[in-house]
């Protein structure tokens, strides 16, 4: 990680940290908090979109396999509740390597569809698997998390235990692309081909990344789980699978900050939208659609660039009046 | 009622259900031979043709055969814009950012289609009457016989157009490789047109002889898009015949299964069939395993 990003690092956890002291309304803290789940999933996701080049249509099934695993494990057979938390990531880390096997070795875009088929069937199983998962009508008395004798049961300390790992994983991954594996995943990103030529096993590498993914997905949803304490298969649908897809564009594939950036920005919007519920859907399509075709490299990373061409425009004037008289 | 009819009548639905993921399948053929890419809204065409039906026949009382063609029109002309708009002024013109355009257009087609149809699902009286049939001794619907008999009809005309009519050559030459076609002439950027529109048409025509049957709301389109997509890589991707042995195999298991095993997991179902052969065999039973060169 470079002496820039450690930097940033540093600002970032400062001002995520000082947000609570100036917030007093609990909504606002409990949209944050889910801010702060939806950035762990869109960080993985960012890692297999934008350095595997494989795009995902299915991590709100990961995400909900780590939702319900945990909330059985812990609330039907009364394990405590972190290890119920590991041996779910375990679990889904598992069914995303057995997932990816197949597909990931097929060019093109099958991974979208297998994903999304895998979406569907998770969903349909939380539906009719009524005697584990409770069925439509949701899963409720999961447990809350906690550590020794500290419950987290208040939205101001889940809040900081969420964000501290938020910033946790964002640190880890940063330190993942820029390190030699980093490196060999970008270059596949950029073209296969080349990739495997320079001795990359490329096939690994967006095998393992596809876990990794899978398993932060698991881990979030875990925390969601012992966060809200009842969980129902609508929150798995497809439709969570499409709007942390759409977060990892705006905030721009490749780019981790982009993802918070991204992530916080569509978090933060159906909460301002509330007034017009109806067309949640359509500004969600309209905002995916727009974004992909004049903003391909991501709306964060278009500003970006947008501002520096600003500048170096602003330079460019400047220059020849200096130098008139 | 004995087990083999009980089979035969299984079978019979399976091909019903069968014959309408084959035409999504064509749909997903189409465009993929002509662009590369996997068209998400092929589904949303399906649900807009149904909707658009009930409009024209029951609503605007439009009679049956002139709501279907306006139906089919409109459809297609939807076909043309999502090629006309976002498609084509996409700025990044890679496989993934286009597929996920529509992606991002099939959730505007369906927010679209909430605001103006509701939420509530809409049906439409079937083409000619409920008494069923008889048939081998087992009941079949007088819609089941109208969806074969389009299916059939769309399927030959289709095969006739990429077989003997200059345009259909021309579009296979351009599925065969984009460039070579450009350089004989032929004006690509019309047939990719062209392929959207049939496209858009063919969900339609699915769309509007699926619904007497199932239904149809807002929010079905993914779901049969899921359908015809397993459907064309259980067939072998990009294949004419494959499509229709796809989804006609892909219906009857469907309906065996739900029939024999659990019909709640009837849905799932079709998706572990495509996860098994995405497995085993990714080229699909009629397709032909692609060497890539690099």
């Amino acid at each position: 990680m470079g002496k820039r990003n450690r930097i940033y690092l540093l600002i970032y956890a400062q001002i995520v940290f000082d947000i609570p002291l100036l917030l007093r309304n609990n909504y606002h803290l409990m949209v944050l908090n889910v801010a702060a789940l939806n950035i762990i999933v869109v960080i993985g996701l960012n890692l297999l979109m934008g350095y595997a080049g494989q795009i995902s249509l299915g991590h709100a099934a990961f995400f909900g396999l780590g939702a319900y695993l945990s909330a059985v494990l812990t609330t039907t057979y009364g394990f405590p509740v972190w290890p119920a938390l590991i041996l779910a990531f375990v679990v889904t880390g598992a069914v995303a390597y057995a997932i990816g096997i197949p597909t990931l070795k097929l060019e093109g875009h099958y991974l979208v569809m297998a994903t999304l088929g895998f979406n569907v069937i998770v969903y349909i199983v939380m539906i009719q698997l009524d005697a584990v998962t409770g069925g439509p009508s949701g899963f409720a008395g999961i447990p809350h998390l906690r550590m020794g004798g500290f419950v987290f049961n208040s939205e101001r300390k889940i809040y900081y235990l969420f964000w501290a790992i938020s910033i946790l994983v964002l640190l880890l991954s940063l330190n993942l692309i820029t390190s030699r594996v980093g490196r060999a995943m970008a270059a596949l990103s950029h073209n296969e081909i080349a990739a495997k030529c320079a001795g990359v096993d490329t096939e690994k590498y967006k095998l393992n990344i596809f876990v990794i993914s899978a398993i932060l997905a698991s881990l979030a949803g875990s925390l969601y789980a012992h966060y809200i304490t009842f969980i129902s298969p609508g929150t798995f649908s497809f439709f969570y699978s499409l709007q942390v897809v759409t977060m990892v564009l705006v905030g721009g594939m490749g780019s981790l900050w982009g993802s918070i950036f991204g992530t916080v920005l569509l978090t933060l919007l159906p909460e301002l939208l509330h007034a017009v519920k109806d067309y949640n859907v359509l500004i969600q399509g309209v905002i995916l659609t727009g974004v992909l075709v004049f903003f391909p490299e991501g709306l964060f990373p278009g500003i970006l660039e947008a501002w520096r061409k600003r500048r170096v425009a602003a330079q460019q004037e400047t220059a020849p009046t200096a130098k008139a008289p | 009622m004995s087990f083999t009819l009980q089979l035969f009548q299984f079978f019979v639905s399976g091909l019903t259900t069968g014959s309408t993921y084959a035409l999504i399948a064509i749909g997903f053929s189409i465009i993929h031979n002509a662009t590369g890419i996997v068209n998400f809204a092929q589904g949303e065409f399906v649900m807009l043709g149904g909707m658009f039906m009930v409009t024209f026949h029951s609503v605007l009382k439009v009679p049956l055969v002139g709501a279907f063609f306006l139906a089919v029109f409109c459809v297609a002309i939807i076909g043309v814009l999502l090629e006309r708009g976002p498609i084509r002024h996409a700025r990044s013109k890679e496989i993934l950012v286009l597929v996920m355009i529509t992606v991002g257009a099939s959730i505007i087609i369906k927010g679209l289609s909430m605001i103006f149809w509701g939420k509530n699902p809409m049906t439409l009286p079937p083409f000619s009457g409920e008494t069923p049939l008889l048939f081998m001794g087992a009941a079949v619907m007088p819609q089941s016989i109208w969806i074969f008999g389009i299916t059939i009809f769309v399927v030959t005309a289709l095969h006739y157009f990429f077989q003997r009519t200059v345009t259909g050559k021309a579009m296979r030459a351009v599925a065969a490789s984009r460039r070579s076609a450009a350089l004989t002439g032929i004006p690509v950027d019309r047939m990719i047109f062209l392929s959207f529109t049939l496209s858009g048409a063919l969900g339609a025509v699915a769309g509007i002889i699926l619904t007497p049957i199932t239904t149809t709301s807002y929010d079905v389109g993914a779901m049969l898009a899921l359908k015809g997509f397993s459907a064309a890589i259980l067939g072998g991707y990009g294949s004419m015949p494959g499509a229709v042995v796809g989804g006609l195999l892909l219906g009857v298991l469907e309906s065996l299964g739900a029939g024999l095993i659990s019909s709640e997991y009837k849905d799932a179902l079709a998706f572990l069939i495509l996860l098994v052969v995405l497995f085993l065999r990714p080229s699909g039973i009629l397709g032909r395993g692609r060497l890539r060169r690099v």
